[in-house]
């Protein structure tokens, strides 16, 4: 089963046997989403590749959108949770196999995600989904 | 120059620690080879052809003398004793191992270095005018500026898995020496006068430039943007591209390709859109930031003293009236001087110094530069504030470390990528190719005949070498198994930016410097007096007469 990762580490999903209301890629045009998202309650974004950073922008975007609901990254690494959360992912899933090579300590490790926050200390605003 | 301040110490500290993990989870297995990848190269580590490099940044160019001391102690203990300073004002160890790299990152931590997104497909370190502060054609210093975008580039979480890499450059200056038209995005400090009748400070914004296999010069996106509009709209810039930007190939990846395929209008508008939802995200509170940072590079206080030594060892002593004649550029107060060290000894890697040397300039720099040094584009080292009574004494310091040679600007001050010699991606050698070109024209004794003249050499299509904007540009290919090296010519990386022309079919290494030679003798023949330039001959004549120096008169051509 997946393992959701949140600041607090590893837990069983919350949405556990719900499919999210939408469930869209990393290659998706977020612009054509507008007008779609008010009302969910979460959206699951999946990166095509650890390596396609297009997620984080889409994340930003969908929150310039208005989403308010619970956003969910699917394939990323423990070293780019960080990145994830400031983007205004709240959580990551990920599967048992990615649970076993990165255990929880590694995802912990980089859950001080509001540390050494460049762009928030040059923006002078706590609110990271803006 | 800028001190590191405790929030930015904290912040290498804690990237440090992360990269040490990330070594070590990749030694366990935690991490795959190719996760490891994109994590390595945004912390700075390349594997070249025979090991690892480590690609250290120096923001702007800006260092000092403590930090080339650093640099200095870091090729002994951890490289082979020297460093190569590089086109984009980094300096790169070619021989790290691994397992060292934590440590050698944590040992310019101390010295307030890092190496922090010096490679990878994310915003690149920030360079900058490398007189900047000193130069007598300033609107304003682009180092505060920049410094502000090292600290918002850092760590953005949105742009550190770009499609491609993203390199931005400053100047604050007409006569361009950043070569911001060369850049994903080139900005000039600009001054207007506002309707209530105020000078007021913004930028002009260009974007979509590049060399590489498809050199295109950067276009005005914004003639005006305000001061303290700068970070959101660099912000919605990037998120643009993030969006926009071609994934399905990495050599049509670059913004310059996004731009030529949607149009500067689309991309315009674009921006412009994320622009008007960022930017109230942005309190102004950099703006703040940016004054903290702006006093950090304040003029040091010059001295006032005679400038007699200087005109004495000027009219006495021949090698000192040289090296003064090409090495010196004027400086804002006209009783000092910006020296450029060459780091183009005849016969020597361009770019290249030893641990001797650098702790000789760092040396120096304390003791008449006010602690401060650059790195100039152009792979050499600047003091950026010496007084004019000094000169003798650094001049007879410098001469007791090989670093006296008077060849800025000349022939032999060349630009070389480390090609095949290093470089994984090269086709061909570029450093050999220089060495020989260095050497012939000295043996000549031309080069201060010849005069002003720019040869820049790349070992491979990527350009690294900057040979499009080459006076003379050099490109090493490797064509059935053999290096060729295709000639460019008209190229100008001032400001009237110009990508050089090729001449023709290229040459084989042991025809290039033939060739080159050819190309000096002829233009100096053609020139119509010697105070016209190599360039300005080229522009005057056009290509015709250059193409027959290098391949016989056309109609030969066609009989064979």
């Amino acid at each position: 089963m997946n393992v959701i990762v949140t600041d607090t580490g590893f837990g069983d999903d919350p949405f556990a046997g719900k499919a999210p209301d939408l469930d869209i890629m990393s290659d998706i045009d977020p612009g054509t989403l507008a007008g779609q998202l008010a009302g969910l309650a979460m959206i699951r974004l999946t990166f095509t590749g650890f390596a396609d950073g297009r997620g984080f922008s889409i994340a930003r975007r969908l929150r310039q959108l208005g989403f308010t609901g619970q956003l969910r990254a699917k394939g990323i690494l423990a070293d780019q949770y960080t990145m994830a959360r400031r983007a205004g992912f709240d959580e990551v899933e990920i599967d048992e196999a990615m649970a076993m090579r990165q255990p929880q300590d590694q995802w912990l490790a980089r859950a001080d995600w509001q540390a050494h926050d460049y762009q928030n200390r040059l923006k002078g605003t706590l609110d990271h989904a803006a | 120059m800028y001190n590191h301040t405790d929030f930015d110490t904290a912040f290498i500290t804690a990237r440090n620690t992360q990269f040490r993990a990330q070594v070590e989870r990749r030694i366990t297995g935690a991490l795959t080879e190719d996760e490891f990848k994109p994590l390595r190269l945004m912390n700075g580590l390349y594997l070249q052809l025979h090991a690892y490099m480590l690609r250290v940044a120096i923001p702007y160019g800006t260092l000092n003398g403590a930090q080339m001391h650093a640099l200095a102690d870091i090729s002994e203990r951890w490289d082979k004793g020297y460093g190569h300073f590089t086109t984009r004002q980094n300096i790169q160890f070619n021989w790290p191992k691994l397992r060292d790299v934590p440590d050698i990152l944590d040992a310019l931590a101390r010295v307030g270095l890092h190496a922090v997104q010096t490679s990878g497909n994310t915003i690149r370190n920030v360079t900058a005018d490398h007189f900047a502060g000193a130069a007598t054609d300033e609107v304003a210093d682009p180092r505060p500026v920049a410094e502000l975008i090292r600290q918002w580039s850092t760590d953005h979480p949105e742009f550190q898995f770009l499609g491609r890499k993203f390199k931005i450059a400053v100047t604050g200056s007409v006569n361009d020496r950043a070569v911001i038209r060369a850049h994903d995005i080139g900005l000039r400090i600009v001054e207007r006068i506002d309707q209530e009748g105020y000078k007021e400070q913004g930028f002009e914004v260009i974007i979509g430039g590049g060399l590489g296999r498809t050199p295109i010069l950067g276009k005005v996106i914004n003639d005006f943007l305000p001061r303290a509009h700068l970070l959101p709209y660099l912000e919605a810039t990037l998120s643009v591209f993030n969006l926009l930007g071609r994934r399905d190939n990495k050599y049509k990846a670059r913004i310059k390709i996004t731009v030529m395929e949607h149009g500067l209008e689309y991309i315009r508008s674009q921006i412009n859109q994320q622009f008007d939802h960022i930017r109230p995200g942005f309190s102004g509170i950099d703006q703040a930031l940016l004054t903290e940072i702006a006093q950090d590079f304040a003029l040091p206080p010059l001295r006032q003293a005679t400038q007699q030594p200087y005109h004495t060892a000027y009219d006495a002593d021949p090698l000192f009236r040289s090296w003064a004649d090409t090495n010196l550029t004027p400086h804002r107060h006209n009783d000092h001087a910006i020296v450029t060290i060459s780091l183009k000894a005849h016969g020597a890697t361009p770019g290249d110094a030893t641990a001797a040397q650098m702790r000789r300039m760092g040396d120096l720099a304390q003791r008449y530069g006010h602690n401060e040094l650059r790195i100039s584009h152009e792979q050499n080292v600047i003091l950026p504030h010496v007084h004019k009574s000094d000169l003798p004494a650094l001049h007879a310091a410098l001469q007791k470390a090989d670093l006296a040679t008077a060849n800025i600007g000349l022939i032999s001050d060349i630009i070389a990528c480390p090609g095949m010699d290093y470089c994984a991606l090269a086709t061909a050698r570029s450093i050999p190719v220089a060495q020989a070109i260095a050497i012939r024209f000295d043996e000549l004794k031309l080069e201060h005949d010849i005069g002003p003249l720019k040869v820049k050499i790349s070992g491979c299509i990527n350009a690294c070498g900057h040979h499009h904007l080459a006076h003379i540009g050099i490109l090493g290919l490797e064509r059935a198994g053999r290096e060729t090296y295709q000639i460019t010519l008209g190229g100008d990386a001032g400001a009237n930016t110009a990508i050089g022309a090729r001449t023709g079919p290229g040459f084989g290494a042991d025809d290039i410097l033939p060739a080159i030679e050819r190309l000096i003798t002829g233009y100096l023949a053609l020139r119509q007096s010697p105070q016209e330039t190599f360039l300005q001959t080229c522009n005057r004549l056009g290509m015709a007469p250059f193409k027959t120096m290098l391949y016989g008169a056309p109609n030969q051509e066609k009989a064979a």
